[in-house]
Parts: structure tokens; sequence; C-alpha cells
């Protein structure tokens, strides 16, 4: 089956005033029906700027999608007209994002702001509409929703305001949500609560899922794929207990070191990755890891790796084995 | 990490209220928000105390309400046996020298206009322990001693990365050689491979200056690395507390168990087979807490006598303090 999304070779720059910033860096991937592909990285290495790309979000200028495909069921959104674009932002393809204040319009009812999609999107009558809208919010958990239509977003908690950006993402009956660290800004028990309620509407609904986060706990129970981004490249990419139970990048194997386990009761030392993520202004000619990595040989200050499979879907960008520390 | 070390610090029913107000030439205030209400702790010379609750529970104004930078509404803070809330002036600053924080903002905490060694060597001058060459000298040594280079010192904060920044609120906080130390989420704004560096570092300063921590923190899984003893917050009040293991494996406070549950563990094998609790709703307001027990209104296993009555703080095992009717 082709998968639903495949993006190809994505290069994302932004044009500034201090230089080029080489913020996606020739990123592939695919998505397939009703898969859960969890996105991992730290700030500033491009898992944002890929998801927005793929919606031609980003603001240009100073952004350019320099290079690449994008391809929805077989169309390639990159060549699309402004009118088509948007007939699939938000309706074929919705996204919720880390801060549900900023993504709301603070003037406007929560009920307008969700009525607004549908008549625009599915040609709702305001009286459909408003009903619709009731059963979304019943949907996602929000309490008196019939009442709260009428309220404006501060009037909402955090995790409220979430519920309400995840109804609207799903107004549309979207076939891929992507989720921008939707539950960053929360507390663990809301996160609890917000995850919870997308495995479930998941499941109910059989849409697939691009969840971006910094928290490789959060994606370990909710992802069936998950791939892990640094400098604006995947470097891994594997099924979820793949990944955590053998990983094969140095930054992966990096990553889950340096996270406390709850379920562990022995104290070790946290293995820290040493340094600081590189310069997107200027990258180095090898592999962008190289400065911080322990098992970097002189290959990998003269050539960047390729993400290359090294098992059935296991996918790492990398010259060295880790499991022996010799060249692969 | 002595365990039956001597108490450097006795917290007594500490409370703290912050008005609210009306009005703007004739000033009234219409309520109080109960951040802090009433809490009792110890901690021992040399030991860490984990300090975890979700937002707007109390912690960080217990960090501050201790080192008098709020004044208590009531209650007493013994440092070293002396009462701190009966302390002005210039008796409280020589107090202050032994006493320090950590910011969780590492962009917010440091002066923009002063260079890092301007930064480090102001508390010196402040109580007059050094100046001139012998200040910069001493910011140098402090340099080094979190892993920066010495010729930092001539720079200004904005050059600095996050991790950077908060070594340097470190090297600051170091600089008059404190015994007790609150650190206030110092890795909340970090990236994961940066957290495990500033973790490390924090550990390595404590054996080497046999310092005494106070750290707060929302994520339980890095307060439990840390911590010795951890002490849960709900709505003002210290709900549960106990040494890092039995807390985190015997947990008795339905809130502690919430909140343990819904962790994420980096390990997909483990989520799979795990059960979470989902609470339900919010944390209530503090400027109206609930009666009883202030968990009741979210709790799974409440009774009749959790809306009437405020539970009692009981060492339910030998240092194993909860407050929960239901806990045995």
């Amino acid at each position: 089956m082709p998968p639903l999304l495949d993006v190809r070779n994505l290069e994302v720059r932004f044009f500034t005033r201090d230089g080029v910033v080489h913020a996606v860096n020739g990123v592939s991937f695919r998505l397939h029906e009703g898969e859960t592909l969890g996105i991992v990285g730290e700030s500033g290495s491009g898992k944002s700027v890929t998801m927005l790309s793929i919606l031609r979000l980003i603001p240009q200028p100073p952004g350019r999608i320099t290079k690449g495909e994008v391809l929805f069921q077989g169309v390639d959104l990159l060549k699309l007209d402004e009118a088509d674009i948007r007939r699939i932002r938000g309706s074929k393809i919705a996204m919720v994002f880390q801060d549900p204040m900023t993504s709301l319009n603070p003037v406007l009812t929560i009920g307008r702001q969700i009525t607004e999609v549908l008549e625009t999107h599915l040609n709702m009558s305001p009286r459909e509409a408003r009903q619709r809208a009731i059963e979304l919010l019943r949907m996602v958990g929000i309490p008196n929703a019939e009442e709260r239509l009428s309220d404006y977003p501060h009037q909402f908690s955090g995790g409220m305001r979430q519920r309400v950006m995840i109804a609207m993402a799903l107004a549309c009956h979207p076939q891929i949500l992507i989720a921008d660290e939707p539950t960053t800004a929360l507390d663990v028990t809301i996160q609890a609560q917000i995850i919870d309620l997308v495995k479930r509407l998941r499941d109910e609904l059989g849409m697939a899922i691009i969840w971006i986060t910094h928290d490789l706990g959060v994606v370990a129970g909710l992802a069936h794929r998950v791939a892990v981004m640094y400098a604006g490249y995947i470097v891994e990419e594997a099924p979820v207990l793949e990944l955590y139970h053998n990983p094969r990048h140095p930054y992966t194997l990096g990553l889950l070191g340096s996270l406390p386990r709850l379920d562990r009761r022995e104290r070790r030392r946290l293995v820290s990755i040493d340094g600081m993520p590189p310069d997107l202004l200027e990258l180095p000619r090898g592999c962008p890891f190289a400065p911080r990595c322990p098992y970097a040989i002189d290959r990998c200050w003269e050539e960047n790796p390729r993400l290359e499979e090294i098992a059935p879907q296991h996918r790492i960008a990398c010259w060295v084995d880790v499991t022996t520390g010799r060249p692969r | 990490m002595s365990r039956n070390g001597q108490v450097l610090l006795r917290v007594e029913n500490l409370v703290k209220w912050f008005p609210i107000t009306r009005g703007i030439i004739f000033t009234r205030t219409i309520g109080y928000v109960h951040a802090v209400d009433g809490v009792t702790f110890e901690i021992r010379r040399g030991e860490t105390l984990g300090l975890v609750g979700e937002s707007g529970c109390g912690k960080s104004t217990v960090g501050r309400t201790i080192l008098q930078l709020y004044r208590p509404t009531r209650g007493h803070v013994y440092f070293d046996g002396i009462d701190l809330t009966q302390l002005k002036g210039s008796e409280l600053r020589r107090m202050r020298r032994r006493m320090q924080i950590i910011f969780q903002d590492p962009y917010a905490s440091l002066n923009p206009r002063m260079t890092v060694g301007q930064i480090i060597a102001e508390p010196l001058e402040i109580h007059g322990i050094a100046r001139g060459k012998e200040a910069r000298e001493r910011v140098e040594e402090l340099l080094r001693l979190v892993g920066l280079n010495p010729i930092f010192a001539d720079r200004y904060p904005h050059e600095f990365s996050g991790g950077q920044r908060q070594r340097i609120g470190i090297a600051r906080a170091l600089a008059l050689q404190p015994d007790f130390i609150v650190c206030d989420e110092p890795i909340s704004a970090l990236d994961v491979s940066i957290q495990a560096q500033i973790v490390n570092l924090l550990q390595e300063l404590q054996e080497r200056f046999h310092l005494t921590y106070l750290f707060i923190a929302h994520d339980l899984a890095m307060v439990r690395h840390i911590s010795d003893r951890v002490a849960v917050m709900y709505l003002g009040k210290i709900v549960e507390l106990a040494d890092r293991i039995e807390l985190y494996e015997n947990p008795l406070h339905p809130y502690t168990q919430a909140l343990l549950s819904a962790v994420p563990v980096p390990d997909p094998a483990v989520e799979a087979r795990r059960q979470r609790i989902i609470l339900r709703g919010e944390v209530p307001s503090p400027v109206n807490p609930p009666s009883g027990c202030r968990f009741h209104p979210r709790c799974p296993i409440a009774q009749e006598i959790c809306k009437r009555v405020e539970p009692e703080w009981r060492e339910v095992r030998p240092n194993h303090w909860v407050a929960c009717h239901l806990a045995e």
C-alpha cells in the first residue's frame, strides 16, 4: 500500500541577516494510514520546521523550502497553489500546537472558532455547525459543552484549551493529525489526560498521527515508529520497541542515557552528552553530531553519513557500529 | 549524603498568603491566594530534599519563603537553630551568605548589562568578602569549578546557551560558599541532553562542598534521581514525604500514586503494561481551596470524611509521612 504521506529529501533554509540557517537538511520519511509516528528532537533540531513546511506554514521570507517533495496521497503539496493547499490544511491534515493560547483567537468565542472551521471547510449551516461543535467538545471531554461554546479562550485552563484545539483539529475528520509538542506546557496529570484522549480518538477515528516531542517518555507509549532528529537531519528511525531496546545512533543512546528512569531504583550517574548542538548557520562538513560523539572516528569529521537501513525498518545515519565501537 | 546528619533547616507550619486587591486609589484586599498553607519539614546537613508538585502548588513559594525573599504570613524557618523569620537588616544579610538560590529561567535571572565576571563577583562585593584582583581570581576559580572557561568572565549573558547560563547562575550561588542552596527548577528550561550535565554538576558540587539542597521540580524522575528524601505538594500543602525509594515504591497518598502513574517511562515495553490512574478534573484555585482534604474533589477513593475533616499529618511508617485519612 502506498504511504499516506511521503516526504522526500525536504530541505528548508532561513535567509537571515546573520546568514543562512540550515534548518532542515534533506529529511525523508513516510507515514502510513492509521500509523502514529513520533518525532523526537531537542530545540533547533528541525522537527517543528519540518512539520510546518509540510503544510507550507513557514514564513516566506525569510524561510524557503529549497528542495524536496511532500506527497500526500500522491499529490505534491509543495506544488499546489494557495487555494488548493488551504483546502488540505486544517481539513485533510490538521495541526495542534504547543501553546493553545497563541493559536486561539483571544477575541472570538470558542464556539465561533469551531463553527468557522465547519462552515468554511464543510459548508455547514450555522445551525448544523453549532450542533457539531457541541458534539466535538463533548468528544474531547469538555464538561457543559453547550454552555462553554460562548466562552472565550482565557476562560479555559491550559488543559481545556488543548482539548479545544484538538476538537478544532478533528472538526473535519482529518486523515493526518500533526501534534507539535501538545503536552509540553501541561502538568503531568493533565498530560496523561490528553494522551489518553488522543489514543482513544485515534482508535475511534482511525487517523494517522505525527507526534512531535522532546520527551522520549511520551512517545514510548504512543507511537508505532519513532524518528530522532538532530541538527535538521533524521539520524535514526525505527519501530518503537526496536528504537528503545536497540538504539544504534550515538545521539539516541545519549538521549536515553541522560534520562533518569522512574521504574528503576538504583542511582547511576546520568550519561550526559557533552557540548552543545551545532550552530545551524555553519554546519560542519562531516557528521553534525561528531563534535559531541564519544564514538567518532576520522571519517565522521570528513563525511556526513546518509540515513541507511541497517536492519529491517531500522535506519541510522552513522559510520560507526555502536555495539562494537568499530566502523560499520 | 548523610542519613542521620544533624538538622540544618527546620520549617515549621509555614504559611504564605498573597493578598488579592481591588481598586487603585482605595486599595482593599478582597481575598488571599493560599500559596503555602502550613508546611512542616526538616532538611539534614548534606542531604537533598526533593519538593515536587504541579504548577501552582506552592513549591517555589516554599523555597523563596525559606530564604525570606518573601516574608511568611505565619510559621517559622529555623536555619542552624536561628529563626530567620525574626531577623532583619544586617542580621538577616549575614545569614543569607549561607543560603543561596538557583533559578529556573537562566535567561531572566542574569542581568544582561553585566558581564559574567561582574555577576559572579557581585555577591562577593556586597558581602565585603573580596574586591578587585582578589574577586577576579575568585571568579575565575568559580568558572572553572562549574566547567566554564575563565576567559568567559568578560562576556555578557546573551553570548551563552541556556545550559551555560545555568552554570553561571550556579557559580554565582557558590561564590559565598553557602551551606544551603534552593534549586528552583534549575533544569526545567533546558534541553534533555543538557539537563543531565547540570544535574551531574550539582551532584559533584554537593559532594565536594558538602552542600545541602532543596531541589524543587515537577519532573518526578529527575527528583528521585537527585534526592535523598522527597516531599509531594498539592495546593499549598505537603501531602506525603518519605525516603526516595520508599516514596516511589510504596506511595500512600492517592495524589502521589496518580502523579507517579502519569509520568511516562521511556520504554515502550513498560508503557504497554502500565495502568494509568487518570485524575478527574484539574487543580482547584488556591484562592478558595476545597474543604477537608484539598484533594478530595479529584480523589478516586474519597470518602465522606475527606470532604469535612482535614487529614492529619502523620508518620504512618518510620520516616514516611502522609496526610490522608485512608492511608495505612
